[in-house]
């Protein structure tokens, strides 16, 4: 075959070294955009936020005046925000879980940890730009989504009740949203990390964010409800509440700070391993 | 046997003799543009010392120590579960080492700053994801070394996947998979590759293409280390072999000299008059044994064959004739690398690491552990 004869020029223009940490970024985010699951996952989170906020707010405002809407009414007169965000990201927020956890595992489950792993041999700085690439991706898409349902709730629900950006704990909670969204990511990207298996690695993210957290508010007592109060997913929501509730252990972004906690440590427990690990 | 270096005996310093070989003006190039650690190691010399590996309880590879030098195509040749996988992840960083060291030009491969422009490796064919196309898998790593996105289309038309390089690689044939593999390889220009049987899959137009590639890159400076089962591949393929068995060295020599001498010589002879014949050669100081080759030339025209070990066919010839012996044949036989192979090997696969193989002395890694 002709091609086997070539000589071989070295790659000319080549990068000064201080281009590294561009290099990476790049490449990561080369990596996430040129397979479909990531495609796929965003579309489903987008969908699913929208959708189910687009039905909710259709709902609310066709019975408004009629069937039960007093408890809705209260609710949305004191906490707007876990109304407009509680049904469609509820949701919506597993897509995000189930991409973290593959933007991960899916190197390792293919192989491809290896290509990358002899590219990036030194590891943390691979993960260090997954992780800021990943989140980069979050912030758009989760802000863009966020906004969206904001504005289309309280627009279709303006002729009854007026929810602005203005009023106390909604600016607050609509950003804290897109926090909560990018840490909830990150968060099962670490989870991801640890156990380094797609199927197992979901399933434990899910758990920890829909299974868990009603059992524990099942159990009676008040170590029970400290408990609840501040495992990583009903911890790192109240920062999407407009004003903390007399049942909340934490206020928002003390809830916040003790989800950001969680990830950091799962995150350190995942990077000791990808340091230390045959990969 | 001086071609079974104890690995005590490893001197860095007659290795750089080698060194002067052609494809220097490349390599004087490359030297400038890479990341060379040492002040007087070669920047494409592969360094392995008192390497270790031990998973849970085994250990898969056991204080090994060779060197592979630049401008020339160096042979990995060993069993399967020798260990030959474990070592070259263990030179890339992929796996961490028990003990010892393993260095590139002296810098050890975690150590290097982009390590794909000193360093190419294809280490297993599936070490990409399969809804990847082919030019985003080099496009990415090409990116994490700061070179330019052209540098992927460069390789995957070197390795003639143009084509389908917009194709997801999950649809790639092991062959088709084996090129991208060697196209990563390439993407940094690396003066040093490594390749962990690189002919798996390939159709025999394929492992010829392997071949020149490889040579040619042997010939302009560049390190070429290769792992192969086939071992009439590696004949043809490397200047050089190192043997491994058990994650211990078996042998480190020329290829040519491997065959040579790692199988004595040995004489098929057939005659009327056996038993005279064997008097006679035993009493001149060889060996003789029964033929154990096929059923068919033990038998052929009923005139039975025997091996001799130690006398030159043209002595036995010379032996039959004083004594007026009818000589039916007298072959000498030439063993194949195949052969030398299993011989050397059949100790560390097949017995304990006490137990010699045919013909071989003790194995440089038996002499170390005692």
């Amino acid at each position: 075959m002709s091609t086997a004869t070539q000589t071989y020029q070295p790659p000319a223009a080549q990068a000064p070294a201080h281009d590294t940490w561009a290099g990476l970024l790049r490449a990561e985010w080369t990596k996430i955009r040129s397979v479909r699951s990531t495609v796929w996952s965003l579309v489903a989170f987008v969908v699913v936020a929208i959708g189910f906020s687009l039905i909710l707010s259709l709902v609310l405002n066709n019975d408004w005046n009629t069937t039960g809407g007093a408890g809705a009414h209260t609710q949305l007169h004191n906490d707007p925000t876990s109304v407009i965000y509680g049904a469609g990201f509820g949701l919506g927020q597993l897509a995000l879980c189930v991409l973290g956890v593959i933007v991960i595992t899916s190197e390792y489950t293919t192989g491809a940890i290896r290509s990358s792993l002899l590219a990036v041999p030194r590891r943390l700085p691979m993960l260090a730009a997954k992780v800021i690439v990943f989140a980069v991706l979050e912030l758009i898409v989760g802000a863009i989504t966020v906004f969206v349902v904001f504005f289309m709730f309280t627009s279709i629900l303006h002729d009854h009740i007026v929810i602005t950006l203005g009023q106390p704990g909604v600016l607050r909670a609509t950003l804290g949203g897109i926090l909560y969204l990018i840490v909830l990511g990150l968060f099962a990207m670490a989870v991801g990390g640890l156990i380094r298996h797609t199927a197992g690695a979901i399933a434990t993210v899910i758990g920890l964010v829909i299974v868990v957290p009603p059992l524990v508010s099942l159990i009676p007592g008040t170590i029970a409800n400290h408990i609840h109060g501040y495992l990583p997913t009903v911890a790192g929501q109240l920062i999407g509440q407009t004003s903390q509730q007399p049942a909340d252990v934490l206020s928002p972004w003390q809830g916040f700070g003790v989800f950001c906690v969680w990830t950091v440590v799962l995150f350190a427990a995942s990077a000791v391993l990808l340091v230390r690990r045959d990969a | 046997m001086p071609w079974l270096r104890s690995t005590d005996a490893l001197a860095p310093v007659h290795r750089s003799a080698d060194f002067a070989a052609p494809g220097l003006n490349l390599l004087a190039l490359l030297r400038v543009c890479g990341h060379s650690g040492g002040v007087n190691v070669p920047p494409g010399l592969i360094e392995v010392r008192e390497l270790t590996k031990r998973f849970n309880d085994k250990v898969a590879v056991n204080r090994l120590s060779f060197n592979v030098e630049p401008g020339r195509v160096t042979g990995f040749l060993g069993p399967n579960g020798a260990g030959k996988s474990t070592t070259m992840r263990l030179i890339c960083g992929l796996d961490r080492a028990s003990g010892g060291s393993a260095t590139i030009g002296g810098t050890a491969y975690q150590d290097l700053k982009r390590p794909l422009l000193t360093v190419g490796a294809l280490l297993e064919a599936r070490a990409l994801h399969p809804g990847r196309s082919a030019h985003n898998h080099l496009l990415y790593l090409a990116q994490t070394q700061g070179l330019p996105a052209r540098r992927a289309d460069e390789v995957v038309d070197l390795v003639g996947l143009h084509e389908v390089r917009n194709k997801r690689v999950g649809g790639f044939s092991l062959g088709m998979t084996q090129r991208l593999g060697i196209a990563a390889a390439m993407l940094g220009n690396p003066k040093v590759l490594l390749l962990d049987e690189p002919g798996n899959g390939l159709d025999p137009e394929g492992i010829r293409w392997v071949r020149t590639f490889v040579r040619q890159l042997a010939s302009e400076g560049r390190t070429v280390f290769i792992s192969s089962h086939l071992m009439s591949e590696m004949s043809v393929t490397a200047d050089h072999l190192i043997v491994i068995g058990r994650g211990q060295l078996i042998a480190d020599c020329a290829t040519g000299e491997f065959i040579q001498r790692s199988s004595e010589r040995s004489v098929l002879v057939r005659t009327t008059d056996p038993a005279r014949l064997r008097d006679l050669i035993t009493n001149e100081g060889g060996e003789v044994k029964d033929d154990d080759g096929p059923d068919d030339t033990a038998t052929a025209g009923d005139v039975p064959a025997f091996v001799v070990t130690g006398l030159p066919a043209p002595r036995i010839g010379e032996l039959a004739a004083s004594a007026q012996i009818v000589l039916h044949e007298l072959t000498p036989q030439l063993p194949s690398l195949e052969e030398a192979f299993m011989e050397l090997t059949a100790g560390s696969v097949e017995y304990g690491d006490s137990t010699h193989g045919p013909g071989v002395q003790a194995t440089p890694a038996e002499r170390s552990m005692s």
